[in-house]
Protein backbone atom coordinates (compact mmCIF):
# COMPACT_ATOMS: atom_id res chain seq x y z
CA UNK A 1 0.00 0.00 0.00
CA UNK A 2 1.30 3.63 -0.95
CA UNK A 3 0.04 6.90 0.56
CA UNK A 4 0.84 9.73 -1.75
CA UNK A 5 0.26 13.59 -1.36
CA UNK A 6 0.48 16.20 -3.90
CA UNK A 7 0.11 19.71 -2.94
CA UNK A 8 0.45 23.15 -4.38
CA UNK A 9 -1.82 26.19 -5.58
CA UNK A 10 -5.24 25.80 -6.67
CA UNK A 11 -4.99 26.25 -10.56
CA UNK A 12 -1.71 24.02 -10.82
CA UNK A 13 -3.47 20.99 -11.62
CA UNK A 14 -2.96 19.58 -8.40
CA UNK A 15 -6.51 17.72 -7.91
CA UNK A 16 -6.26 16.74 -11.52
CA UNK A 17 -2.39 15.18 -10.80
CA UNK A 18 -4.28 13.11 -8.34
CA UNK A 19 -6.92 12.02 -10.86
CA UNK A 20 -4.98 10.70 -13.38
CA UNK A 21 -2.89 8.81 -10.83
CA UNK A 22 -5.79 7.65 -9.13
CA UNK A 23 -7.15 6.60 -12.97
CA UNK A 24 -4.08 5.39 -13.94
CA UNK A 25 -3.66 2.86 -10.70
CA UNK A 26 -7.23 2.04 -10.70
CA UNK A 27 -8.06 1.40 -14.19
CA UNK A 28 -4.98 1.27 -16.44
CA UNK A 29 -3.27 -1.21 -13.58
CA UNK A 30 -6.18 -2.50 -12.18
CA UNK A 31 -5.15 -1.50 -8.76
CA UNK A 32 -7.53 -0.17 -5.75
CA UNK A 33 -7.00 3.72 -5.36
CA UNK A 34 -9.10 6.17 -3.56
CA UNK A 35 -8.79 10.21 -3.72
CA UNK A 36 -9.54 12.16 -1.23
CA UNK A 37 -9.18 16.03 -2.07
CA UNK A 38 -8.63 19.81 -0.08
CA UNK A 39 -9.05 23.23 -1.45
CA UNK A 40 -10.42 26.54 -1.01
CA UNK A 41 -13.35 28.69 -2.57
CA UNK A 42 -10.89 30.31 -5.05
CA UNK A 43 -10.48 29.23 -8.54
CA UNK A 44 -6.74 30.11 -8.48
CA UNK A 45 -4.58 30.68 -5.48
CA UNK A 46 -5.66 29.23 -2.75
CA UNK A 47 -3.40 26.02 -0.64
CA UNK A 48 -4.59 22.74 -2.47
CA UNK A 49 -4.08 19.16 -1.86
CA UNK A 50 -4.84 15.43 -2.88
CA UNK A 51 -4.47 12.09 -0.69
CA UNK A 52 -4.38 9.02 -2.11
CA UNK A 53 -3.96 5.59 -1.05
CA UNK A 54 -2.64 2.80 -3.57
CA UNK A 55 -3.12 -0.56 -2.89
CA UNK A 56 -3.39 -4.06 -4.64
CA UNK A 57 -6.24 -5.15 -1.99
CA UNK A 58 -9.29 -2.70 -1.44
CA UNK A 59 -8.63 0.48 0.06
CA UNK A 60 -11.14 0.48 3.79
CA UNK A 61 -9.23 4.06 4.92
CA UNK A 62 -8.82 6.73 2.75
CA UNK A 63 -6.81 9.73 4.40
CA UNK A 64 -3.17 9.56 4.25
CA UNK A 65 -1.90 8.51 7.96
CA UNK A 66 1.43 8.84 7.19
CA UNK A 67 3.11 9.73 3.73
CA UNK A 68 5.25 7.62 1.11
CA UNK A 69 5.39 10.08 -1.16
CA UNK A 70 4.95 13.82 -0.79
CA UNK A 71 4.85 15.93 -4.27
CA UNK A 72 4.93 19.61 -3.39
CA UNK A 73 4.43 22.34 -6.17
CA UNK A 74 4.62 25.25 -3.61
CA UNK A 75 6.42 26.28 -0.77
CA UNK A 76 3.31 26.76 1.31
CA UNK A 77 2.11 23.23 0.65
CA UNK A 78 5.36 22.06 1.46
CA UNK A 79 5.52 23.77 4.71
CA UNK A 80 1.97 22.20 5.46
CA UNK A 81 2.50 18.49 4.71
CA UNK A 82 5.95 18.06 5.28
CA UNK A 83 5.59 16.66 8.61
CA UNK A 84 3.29 14.15 7.24
CA UNK A 85 5.85 12.54 5.06
CA UNK A 86 7.21 8.98 6.64
CA UNK A 87 10.98 8.40 7.90
CA UNK A 88 11.99 6.63 4.93
CA UNK A 89 9.83 8.98 2.45
CA UNK A 90 10.04 10.29 -0.66
CA UNK A 91 10.25 14.01 -1.25
CA UNK A 92 9.58 15.48 -5.29
CA UNK A 93 9.56 18.89 -5.49
CA UNK A 94 9.69 21.51 -8.29
CA UNK A 95 12.98 22.98 -7.15
CA UNK A 96 12.17 26.26 -8.35
CA UNK A 97 9.03 27.17 -6.05
CA UNK A 98 10.29 24.97 -2.90
CA UNK A 99 13.02 25.13 -0.90
CA UNK A 100 13.40 22.14 1.15
CA UNK A 101 14.09 22.30 5.07
CA UNK A 102 17.68 20.26 5.67
CA UNK A 103 16.03 16.23 5.24
CA UNK A 104 15.22 14.62 8.44
CA UNK A 105 15.90 11.14 8.98
CA UNK A 106 16.02 8.78 5.42
CA UNK A 107 14.07 10.97 3.44
CA UNK A 108 15.36 10.88 0.09
CA UNK A 109 15.01 14.37 -2.33
CA UNK A 110 14.06 13.96 -5.74
CA UNK A 111 13.79 17.53 -7.82
CA UNK A 112 12.64 18.90 -10.82
CA UNK A 113 11.99 22.46 -13.01
CA UNK A 114 8.88 21.35 -13.90
CA UNK A 115 7.16 24.21 -13.91
CA UNK A 116 10.13 25.62 -16.45
CA UNK A 117 10.15 22.34 -18.49
CA UNK A 118 6.26 23.40 -19.15
CA UNK A 119 7.41 26.61 -20.17
CA UNK A 120 10.24 25.74 -22.48
CA UNK A 121 7.47 23.08 -24.00
CA UNK A 122 5.33 25.85 -24.74
CA UNK A 123 2.90 26.11 -21.57
CA UNK A 124 3.28 26.23 -18.22
CA UNK A 125 -0.25 25.01 -17.00
CA UNK A 126 0.94 21.53 -18.01
CA UNK A 127 3.87 21.42 -15.21
CA UNK A 128 1.68 19.08 -13.04
CA UNK A 129 2.01 16.52 -16.25
CA UNK A 130 5.72 16.88 -16.11
CA UNK A 131 5.68 16.16 -12.64
CA UNK A 132 3.68 13.51 -13.09
CA UNK A 133 6.41 12.17 -15.71
CA UNK A 134 8.91 12.32 -13.01
CA UNK A 135 6.94 11.07 -10.18
CA UNK A 136 6.10 7.62 -12.76
CA UNK A 137 9.69 7.19 -12.94
CA UNK A 138 11.23 7.83 -9.23
CA UNK A 139 8.15 5.99 -7.29
CA UNK A 140 7.22 3.14 -9.87
CA UNK A 141 4.07 3.26 -7.80
CA UNK A 142 2.24 3.39 -11.06
CA UNK A 143 3.07 1.50 -14.61
CA UNK A 144 4.82 4.59 -16.94
CA UNK A 145 1.73 2.93 -20.11
CA UNK A 146 -1.06 3.28 -17.15
CA UNK A 147 -0.14 6.25 -16.84
CA UNK A 148 0.30 7.70 -19.88
CA UNK A 149 -3.00 6.24 -21.24
CA UNK A 150 -4.45 8.51 -18.24
CA UNK A 151 -3.03 11.30 -19.10
CA UNK A 152 -4.60 10.72 -22.97
CA UNK A 153 -7.85 10.18 -21.16
CA UNK A 154 -7.98 13.06 -18.97
CA UNK A 155 -7.08 15.85 -20.76
CA UNK A 156 -8.82 17.27 -24.15
CA UNK A 157 -8.06 15.67 -27.18
CA UNK A 158 -6.19 18.51 -28.77
CA UNK A 159 -3.69 18.17 -26.17
CA UNK A 160 -2.68 14.87 -25.82
CA UNK A 161 0.34 15.53 -27.68
CA UNK A 162 1.62 18.26 -25.60
CA UNK A 163 0.93 16.02 -22.41
CA UNK A 164 2.51 13.24 -23.64
CA UNK A 165 5.29 14.82 -24.19
CA UNK A 166 5.41 16.70 -20.99
CA UNK A 167 4.95 13.40 -19.46
CA UNK A 168 8.32 12.06 -21.00
CA UNK A 169 10.31 15.38 -20.51
CA UNK A 170 9.79 14.96 -16.59
CA UNK A 171 9.93 10.83 -16.97
CA UNK A 172 13.42 11.28 -18.86
CA UNK A 173 14.94 13.49 -16.28
CA UNK A 174 14.95 10.82 -13.80
CA UNK A 175 17.83 9.40 -15.81
CA UNK A 176 19.31 12.69 -16.32
CA UNK B 1 -40.51 1.99 -19.00
CA UNK B 2 -37.68 0.13 -20.15
CA UNK B 3 -34.42 0.45 -19.52
CA UNK B 4 -33.04 2.41 -21.92
CA UNK B 5 -29.50 1.66 -22.86
CA UNK B 6 -28.69 5.22 -24.03
CA UNK B 7 -28.14 6.02 -20.34
CA UNK B 8 -25.97 3.05 -19.41
CA UNK B 9 -22.54 4.12 -19.66
CA UNK B 10 -20.80 0.43 -19.22
CA UNK B 11 -17.52 0.45 -18.31
CA UNK B 12 -14.94 0.76 -15.28
CA UNK B 13 -14.39 4.51 -14.39
CA UNK B 14 -12.68 6.41 -11.90
CA UNK B 15 -15.58 8.61 -10.48
CA UNK B 16 -16.65 10.59 -7.97
CA UNK B 17 -19.32 9.84 -5.92
CA UNK B 18 -21.34 12.11 -7.20
CA UNK B 19 -20.73 11.58 -10.87
CA UNK B 20 -21.18 8.15 -10.11
CA UNK B 21 -24.76 9.17 -8.68
CA UNK B 22 -25.75 10.91 -11.43
CA UNK B 23 -24.65 7.98 -13.64
CA UNK B 24 -26.54 5.84 -10.98
CA UNK B 25 -30.16 7.92 -12.51
CA UNK B 26 -29.44 8.08 -16.10
CA UNK B 27 -28.60 4.12 -15.90
CA UNK B 28 -31.82 3.65 -13.70
CA UNK B 29 -33.77 5.57 -16.30
CA UNK B 30 -33.90 8.88 -14.41
CA UNK B 31 -34.67 11.84 -17.25
CA UNK B 32 -35.45 14.44 -14.95
CA UNK B 33 -33.46 16.10 -12.58
CA UNK B 34 -34.27 19.39 -10.82
CA UNK B 35 -31.89 21.41 -8.19
CA UNK B 36 -30.86 24.43 -6.95
CA UNK B 37 -27.02 23.83 -6.92
CA UNK B 38 -25.72 23.60 -3.78
CA UNK B 39 -22.03 22.48 -2.36
CA UNK B 40 -20.94 19.59 -2.08
CA UNK B 41 -23.54 18.15 -4.32
CA UNK B 42 -22.94 19.86 -7.51
CA UNK B 43 -20.85 17.88 -9.40
CA UNK B 44 -24.33 15.69 -9.58
CA UNK B 45 -25.65 18.58 -11.60
CA UNK B 46 -22.69 18.83 -13.92
CA UNK B 47 -22.23 15.35 -14.70
CA UNK B 48 -25.96 15.23 -15.18
CA UNK B 49 -26.23 18.38 -17.46
CA UNK B 50 -22.92 17.03 -19.35
CA UNK B 51 -24.45 13.64 -20.51
CA UNK B 52 -28.21 15.20 -20.37
CA UNK B 53 -28.70 15.87 -24.22
CA UNK B 54 -27.00 12.12 -25.45
CA UNK B 55 -29.56 10.90 -23.55
CA UNK B 56 -32.71 13.23 -24.08
CA UNK B 57 -32.93 14.04 -20.38
CA UNK B 58 -33.75 17.95 -18.95
CA UNK B 59 -31.78 19.37 -15.60
CA UNK B 60 -34.57 22.84 -14.45
CA UNK B 61 -32.70 24.76 -11.96
CA UNK B 62 -35.45 26.43 -10.07
CA UNK B 63 -35.57 29.55 -7.41
CA UNK B 64 -35.20 27.38 -4.48
CA UNK B 65 -35.65 24.15 -3.45
CA UNK B 66 -39.46 24.25 -2.15
CA UNK B 67 -40.07 24.57 -5.87
CA UNK B 68 -37.67 21.86 -6.77
CA UNK B 69 -39.68 19.42 -5.19
CA UNK B 70 -42.41 19.92 -6.49
CA UNK B 71 -40.82 20.42 -9.85
CA UNK B 72 -39.72 16.93 -9.74
CA UNK B 73 -43.25 15.69 -8.47
CA UNK B 74 -44.64 17.12 -11.46
CA UNK B 75 -42.10 15.48 -13.67
CA UNK B 76 -42.91 11.98 -12.08
CA UNK B 77 -47.23 12.52 -12.55
CA UNK B 78 -46.06 12.66 -16.50
CA UNK B 79 -43.82 9.22 -16.66
CA UNK B 80 -40.67 10.44 -16.22
CA UNK B 81 -38.50 9.02 -13.11
CA UNK B 82 -37.58 12.23 -11.36
CA UNK B 83 -34.57 13.07 -9.43
CA UNK B 84 -33.25 15.69 -7.00
CA UNK B 85 -30.05 16.63 -5.59
CA UNK B 86 -29.18 18.88 -2.45
CA UNK B 87 -27.53 19.21 0.61
CA UNK B 88 -28.68 20.32 4.43
CA UNK B 89 -29.97 23.56 3.58
CA UNK B 90 -31.95 22.33 0.42
CA UNK B 91 -33.20 19.49 2.07
CA UNK B 92 -34.34 21.67 4.76
CA UNK B 93 -36.24 23.40 2.00
CA UNK B 94 -37.90 20.41 0.72
CA UNK B 95 -39.35 19.06 3.64
CA UNK B 96 -43.11 20.76 2.68
CA UNK B 97 -43.02 18.76 -0.39
CA UNK B 98 -41.75 15.89 1.09
CA UNK B 99 -44.80 15.16 2.60
CA UNK B 100 -46.64 16.04 -0.26
CA UNK B 101 -44.67 13.46 -2.27
CA UNK B 102 -45.46 10.98 0.55
CA UNK B 103 -49.20 12.02 0.51
CA UNK B 104 -49.34 11.89 -3.18
CA UNK B 105 -47.29 8.84 -3.33
CA UNK B 106 -45.39 9.81 -6.12
CA UNK B 107 -42.19 7.87 -7.08
CA UNK B 108 -39.02 10.44 -7.20
CA UNK B 109 -35.56 10.24 -5.46
CA UNK B 110 -33.91 12.74 -2.82
CA UNK B 111 -30.28 12.78 -2.92
CA UNK B 112 -28.84 14.82 0.30
CA UNK B 113 -25.27 15.39 0.60
CA UNK B 114 -24.67 16.07 3.33
CA UNK B 115 -22.25 18.61 4.82
CA UNK B 116 -21.81 20.10 8.52
CA UNK B 117 -24.87 21.86 10.06
CA UNK B 118 -27.27 23.09 11.26
CA UNK B 119 -27.65 26.32 9.41
CA UNK B 120 -25.13 27.00 6.69
CA UNK B 121 -22.77 24.90 8.78
CA UNK B 122 -19.48 24.19 6.58
CA UNK B 123 -20.49 23.89 2.82
CA UNK B 124 -17.65 21.94 1.80
CA UNK B 125 -17.10 19.70 4.96
CA UNK B 126 -19.11 16.42 6.09
CA UNK B 127 -21.68 16.06 8.16
CA UNK B 128 -24.35 12.93 8.97
CA UNK B 129 -26.60 15.34 10.60
CA UNK B 130 -29.97 15.23 8.20
CA UNK B 131 -30.43 11.25 9.16
CA UNK B 132 -33.34 12.17 11.53
CA UNK B 133 -34.50 14.53 9.40
CA UNK B 134 -35.04 12.40 6.62
CA UNK B 135 -37.53 10.09 8.70
CA UNK B 136 -39.04 12.83 10.54
CA UNK B 137 -38.51 16.37 8.80
CA UNK B 138 -41.92 16.39 7.46
CA UNK B 139 -45.38 17.04 9.17
CA UNK B 140 -47.68 14.28 9.97
CA UNK B 141 -47.41 10.24 10.11
CA UNK B 142 -45.54 8.79 7.12
CA UNK B 143 -42.68 5.97 6.72
CA UNK B 144 -39.85 6.69 4.36
CA UNK B 145 -37.13 4.70 2.87
CA UNK B 146 -33.50 5.83 2.86
CA UNK B 147 -30.09 4.26 2.09
CA UNK B 148 -26.61 5.37 3.00
CA UNK B 149 -23.80 4.42 0.14
CA UNK B 150 -20.39 4.52 1.71
CA UNK B 151 -18.50 4.37 -1.99
CA UNK B 152 -19.08 5.86 -5.67
CA UNK B 153 -19.94 2.10 -6.61
CA UNK B 154 -22.00 1.86 -3.85
CA UNK B 155 -23.29 6.32 -5.11
CA UNK B 156 -24.35 4.28 -8.19
CA UNK B 157 -25.70 1.26 -6.77
CA UNK B 158 -27.59 2.41 -4.64
CA UNK B 159 -29.36 5.56 -6.91
CA UNK B 160 -30.49 2.82 -8.80
CA UNK B 161 -31.90 0.74 -5.88
CA UNK B 162 -33.33 4.29 -4.79
CA UNK B 163 -35.32 4.42 -7.87
CA UNK B 164 -36.51 0.84 -8.40
CA UNK B 165 -37.94 1.30 -4.30
CA UNK B 166 -39.41 4.39 -4.88
CA UNK B 167 -41.49 2.92 -7.80
CA UNK B 168 -42.33 -0.70 -5.87
CA UNK B 169 -43.52 1.44 -2.48
CA UNK B 170 -44.49 4.61 -4.62
CA UNK B 171 -42.92 6.82 -2.34
CA UNK B 172 -40.08 9.78 -2.17
CA UNK B 173 -36.52 7.45 -1.60
CA UNK B 174 -33.66 9.25 0.02
CA UNK B 175 -29.98 8.48 -0.68
CA UNK B 176 -27.90 10.17 2.32
CA UNK B 177 -24.78 10.43 1.32
CA UNK B 178 -21.91 12.65 2.47
CA UNK B 179 -19.44 15.21 1.17
CA UNK B 180 -16.87 12.91 2.00
CA UNK B 181 -18.09 9.88 0.00
CA UNK B 182 -19.49 12.67 -2.52
CA UNK B 183 -16.14 13.74 -2.70
CA UNK B 184 -13.99 10.58 -2.73
CA UNK B 185 -12.44 9.19 -6.31
CA UNK B 186 -12.60 5.56 -7.01
CA UNK B 187 -13.05 2.67 -9.33
CA UNK B 188 -16.66 2.71 -10.49
CA UNK B 189 -17.69 -0.25 -12.68
CA UNK B 190 -20.85 -0.15 -14.58
CA UNK B 191 -22.05 -3.15 -15.84
CA UNK B 192 -24.06 -3.60 -19.21
CA UNK B 193 -27.61 -2.30 -19.49
CA UNK B 194 -29.04 -5.36 -19.21
CA UNK B 195 -27.66 -6.82 -16.39
CA UNK B 196 -28.92 -3.58 -14.58
CA UNK B 197 -32.17 -5.10 -12.43
CA UNK B 198 -34.80 -1.55 -12.98
CA UNK B 199 -37.77 -2.06 -11.31
CA UNK B 200 -40.58 -0.61 -13.60
CA UNK B 201 -43.24 1.70 -12.69
CA UNK B 202 -46.72 0.16 -11.51
CA UNK B 203 -49.41 1.50 -14.46
CA UNK B 204 -53.22 0.63 -13.96
CA UNK B 205 -54.05 -1.03 -16.84
CA UNK B 206 -58.39 -1.42 -16.90
CA UNK B 207 -60.38 0.60 -18.70
CA UNK B 208 -59.77 4.42 -18.71
CA UNK B 209 -63.18 5.48 -17.47
CA UNK B 210 -62.75 3.34 -14.42
CA UNK B 211 -59.50 4.44 -13.55
CA UNK B 212 -59.15 5.80 -9.23
CA UNK B 213 -55.85 6.61 -8.92
CA UNK B 214 -55.62 5.80 -5.11
CA UNK B 215 -57.50 2.27 -5.56
CA UNK B 216 -54.83 0.09 -3.58
CA UNK B 217 -54.09 -2.93 -4.74
CA UNK B 218 -53.56 -5.62 -1.79
CA UNK B 219 -49.80 -4.25 -1.15
CA UNK B 220 -51.56 -1.22 -0.18
CA UNK B 221 -50.09 0.44 -3.61
CA UNK B 222 -52.22 1.66 -5.70
CA UNK B 223 -51.81 1.92 -9.96
CA UNK B 224 -50.20 4.72 -11.64
CA UNK B 225 -51.07 6.55 -14.95
CA UNK B 226 -48.96 8.98 -16.77
CA UNK B 227 -50.58 12.64 -17.02
CA UNK B 228 -51.99 14.13 -20.22
CA UNK B 229 -52.55 10.42 -21.12
CA UNK B 230 -56.39 10.44 -21.06
CA UNK B 231 -57.25 9.37 -17.53
CA UNK B 232 -59.49 11.64 -15.07
CA UNK B 233 -57.45 12.54 -12.73
CA UNK B 234 -57.04 14.84 -9.38
CA UNK B 235 -54.37 14.55 -6.68
CA UNK B 236 -54.46 17.00 -3.44
CA UNK B 237 -52.40 17.02 -0.67
CA UNK B 238 -55.47 17.00 1.37
CA UNK B 239 -56.43 14.19 3.11
CA UNK B 240 -58.54 12.52 -0.24
CA UNK B 241 -60.55 8.78 -1.24
CA UNK B 242 -59.69 6.99 -4.19
CA UNK B 243 -60.91 9.30 -6.23
CA UNK B 244 -58.25 11.51 -5.26
CA UNK B 245 -60.62 14.44 -4.04
CA UNK B 246 -60.53 15.57 -1.01
CA UNK B 247 -62.60 13.94 1.99
CA UNK B 248 -62.41 16.00 5.89
CA UNK B 249 -63.34 13.20 8.25
CA UNK B 250 -61.47 10.83 10.71
CA UNK B 251 -62.65 7.72 7.96
CA UNK B 252 -60.97 8.92 5.31
CA UNK B 253 -57.75 9.78 6.68
CA UNK B 254 -57.81 6.11 8.36
CA UNK B 255 -58.08 5.35 5.28
CA UNK B 256 -55.81 7.42 3.43
CA UNK B 257 -53.15 7.92 5.52
CA UNK B 258 -52.57 4.77 7.20
CA UNK B 259 -52.03 2.64 4.16
CA UNK B 260 -49.14 5.30 3.87
CA UNK B 261 -47.68 3.91 6.81
CA UNK B 262 -48.17 0.34 6.43
CA UNK B 263 -47.74 -0.03 2.90
CA UNK B 264 -44.05 0.25 3.90
CA UNK B 265 -44.31 -1.59 7.52
CA UNK B 266 -45.79 -4.72 6.13
CA UNK B 267 -42.62 -5.13 3.44
CA UNK B 268 -39.66 -4.01 6.33
CA UNK B 269 -38.49 -7.05 5.84
CA UNK B 270 -37.69 -6.60 2.33
CA UNK B 271 -36.83 -3.65 2.40
CA UNK B 272 -33.91 -3.26 4.83
CA UNK B 273 -30.22 -4.72 3.89
CA UNK B 274 -27.44 -4.00 6.08
CA UNK B 275 -23.99 -6.03 5.51
CA UNK B 276 -22.64 -7.37 8.10
CA UNK B 277 -18.68 -8.70 8.99
CA UNK B 278 -17.69 -11.32 11.18
CA UNK B 279 -20.36 -11.03 13.75
CA UNK B 280 -20.74 -14.37 14.16
CA UNK B 281 -18.23 -14.34 17.10
CA UNK B 282 -18.18 -10.59 18.04
CA UNK B 283 -18.32 -9.13 21.45
CA UNK B 284 -17.95 -5.67 20.22
CA UNK B 285 -20.15 -4.86 17.15
CA UNK B 286 -19.56 -1.62 15.40
CA UNK B 287 -22.41 0.00 13.71
CA UNK B 288 -21.98 2.84 11.02
CA UNK B 289 -23.42 3.79 7.71
CA UNK B 290 -21.66 5.72 4.87
CA UNK B 291 -18.36 6.93 5.35
CA UNK B 292 -18.38 6.27 9.13
CA UNK B 293 -18.43 2.36 7.53
CA UNK B 294 -15.28 2.43 6.30
CA UNK B 295 -13.79 3.77 9.17
CA UNK B 296 -15.58 0.97 11.43
CA UNK B 297 -14.29 -1.79 9.03
CA UNK B 298 -10.18 0.06 9.16
CA UNK B 299 -11.03 -0.39 13.20
CA UNK B 300 -12.17 -3.82 12.89
CA UNK B 301 -9.23 -4.67 11.08
CA UNK B 302 -6.59 -3.02 13.58
CA UNK B 303 -8.52 -4.46 17.15
CA UNK B 304 -9.28 -8.39 15.59
CA UNK B 305 -5.07 -7.86 14.83
CA UNK B 306 -4.77 -7.54 18.65
CA UNK B 307 -7.24 -10.65 19.69
CA UNK B 308 -10.68 -8.04 20.55
CA UNK B 309 -13.88 -9.88 19.20
CA UNK B 310 -15.34 -6.98 17.08
CA UNK B 311 -17.50 -7.15 14.15
CA UNK B 312 -19.63 -4.56 11.37
CA UNK B 313 -22.87 -4.24 10.81
CA UNK B 314 -23.24 -1.47 7.48
CA UNK B 315 -26.41 -0.14 7.35
CA UNK B 316 -27.59 -0.03 3.65
CA UNK B 317 -31.24 1.08 4.77
CA UNK B 318 -31.29 3.38 7.75
CA UNK B 319 -34.51 4.00 7.39
CA UNK B 320 -36.69 1.75 7.80
CA UNK B 321 -34.05 0.62 10.78
CA UNK B 322 -32.83 -2.99 10.87
CA UNK B 323 -35.02 -3.29 14.52
CA UNK B 324 -34.95 -6.50 14.70
CA UNK B 325 -31.30 -7.73 13.56
CA UNK B 326 -30.02 -4.96 15.99
CA UNK B 327 -32.22 -6.76 18.63
CA UNK B 328 -30.71 -10.24 17.61
CA UNK B 329 -27.24 -9.33 17.57
CA UNK B 330 -28.22 -7.37 21.04
CA UNK B 331 -28.45 -10.54 22.52
CA UNK B 332 -25.46 -12.36 21.30
CA UNK B 333 -22.73 -9.31 21.76
CA UNK B 334 -21.56 -7.44 24.79
CA UNK B 335 -21.96 -3.94 23.24
CA UNK B 336 -22.65 -1.60 20.00
CA UNK B 337 -20.49 0.79 19.26
CA UNK B 338 -22.12 3.75 17.23
CA UNK B 339 -20.04 5.84 14.35
CA UNK B 340 -21.80 8.96 13.65
CA UNK B 341 -20.18 12.48 11.89
CA UNK B 342 -22.65 13.97 14.16
CA UNK B 343 -23.28 14.43 17.72
CA UNK B 344 -25.47 11.25 18.11
CA UNK B 345 -28.94 10.45 15.94
CA UNK B 346 -28.82 7.15 14.74
CA UNK B 347 -27.36 5.73 18.16
CA UNK B 348 -30.73 6.52 19.59
CA UNK B 349 -32.70 3.66 17.50
CA UNK B 350 -29.59 1.04 18.23
CA UNK B 351 -30.24 1.92 21.98
CA UNK B 352 -33.75 1.35 21.60
CA UNK B 353 -33.57 -1.77 19.72
CA UNK B 354 -31.21 -3.39 22.04
CA UNK B 355 -33.42 -3.59 24.97
CA UNK B 356 -31.33 -3.29 27.18
CA UNK B 357 -29.53 -6.47 26.41
CA UNK B 358 -25.93 -5.12 25.67
CA UNK B 359 -24.24 -1.60 26.29
CA UNK B 360 -24.00 0.80 23.48
CA UNK B 361 -21.41 3.46 23.50
CA UNK B 362 -21.34 6.13 20.94
CA UNK B 363 -18.53 7.76 19.55
CA UNK B 364 -19.02 11.11 17.84
CA UNK B 365 -17.59 13.43 15.31
CA UNK B 366 -14.97 14.99 17.64
CA UNK B 367 -12.33 17.42 17.48
CA UNK B 368 -10.22 15.56 15.14
CA UNK B 369 -12.78 14.84 13.07
CA UNK B 370 -13.84 10.97 11.95
CA UNK B 371 -10.60 9.78 10.19
CA UNK B 372 -9.61 9.27 13.93
CA UNK B 373 -9.08 5.53 14.82
CA UNK B 374 -7.93 6.39 18.04
CA UNK B 375 -10.84 7.25 19.46
CA UNK B 376 -12.64 4.71 18.21
CA UNK B 377 -10.33 1.78 19.62
CA UNK B 378 -10.12 3.02 22.47
CA UNK B 379 -13.95 3.40 22.98
CA UNK B 380 -14.00 -0.32 21.92
CA UNK B 381 -11.19 -0.86 24.54
CA UNK B 382 -13.41 0.35 27.12
CA UNK B 383 -16.87 -0.50 26.38
CA UNK B 384 -15.16 -4.01 26.48
CA UNK B 385 -14.12 -3.63 30.46
CA UNK B 386 -18.14 -2.54 31.21
CA UNK B 387 -18.97 -5.25 33.79
CA UNK B 388 -22.88 -5.12 33.05
CA UNK B 389 -25.09 -3.37 30.85
CA UNK B 390 -25.37 0.76 31.48
CA UNK B 391 -28.27 2.82 31.16
CA UNK B 392 -28.72 4.74 28.33
CA UNK B 393 -25.65 5.76 26.30
CA UNK B 394 -21.97 5.83 26.81
CA UNK B 395 -19.64 8.61 25.57
CA UNK B 396 -16.31 8.16 26.94
CA UNK B 397 -15.20 11.07 25.42
CA UNK B 398 -17.58 13.94 25.71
Amino acid sequence: MAEIIFVGFGGQGIIKSGIITGRGASIFDNKSATMTQSFGPEARGGACSTQLVISDSKVLYPYVETADVLVAMSQAGYDKYEHELSEQGVLLIDEDLVKPKPPRDEIKIFSISATRFAEELGNKIIANVVMLGFFTAVTKLVSKEGMKKAVADSVPSRFVELNLKAFDRGFQHKKL
Amino acid sequence: MRIDKRGVLTGTWNLSGNQACAEGALAAGCRFLSAYPIPPSIEVVERFTQRAKEVGAVFVQMEDEISVLAAVLGASWTGKKSMTVTSGPGFSNMMEHLGLGVMLETPCVIVDIQRAGPAIGIPTRVGQGDMMQARWGSHGDYEIIALSPSSPQEMFDFTIKAFNLSERYRVPVAVMSDAYVAHLKEKVVIPPAGKIKIKPRRYYKGRKDKYLPFKRDKDFVPRMVDIGAGYRFHVTGLTHDERGYPIMFEECQEHNVHPLVKKIRHYVDKIVEFQEVETDDAEVVIISYGATSRFALKAMEQARKSGMKVGSLKLITVWPFPDKRVAELAKKAKAFVVLEINYGQIVFEVERCSYGNANVAFVSHGEKGIDNIEDLLSTIEQVMKEKKVRKGIIEYRT
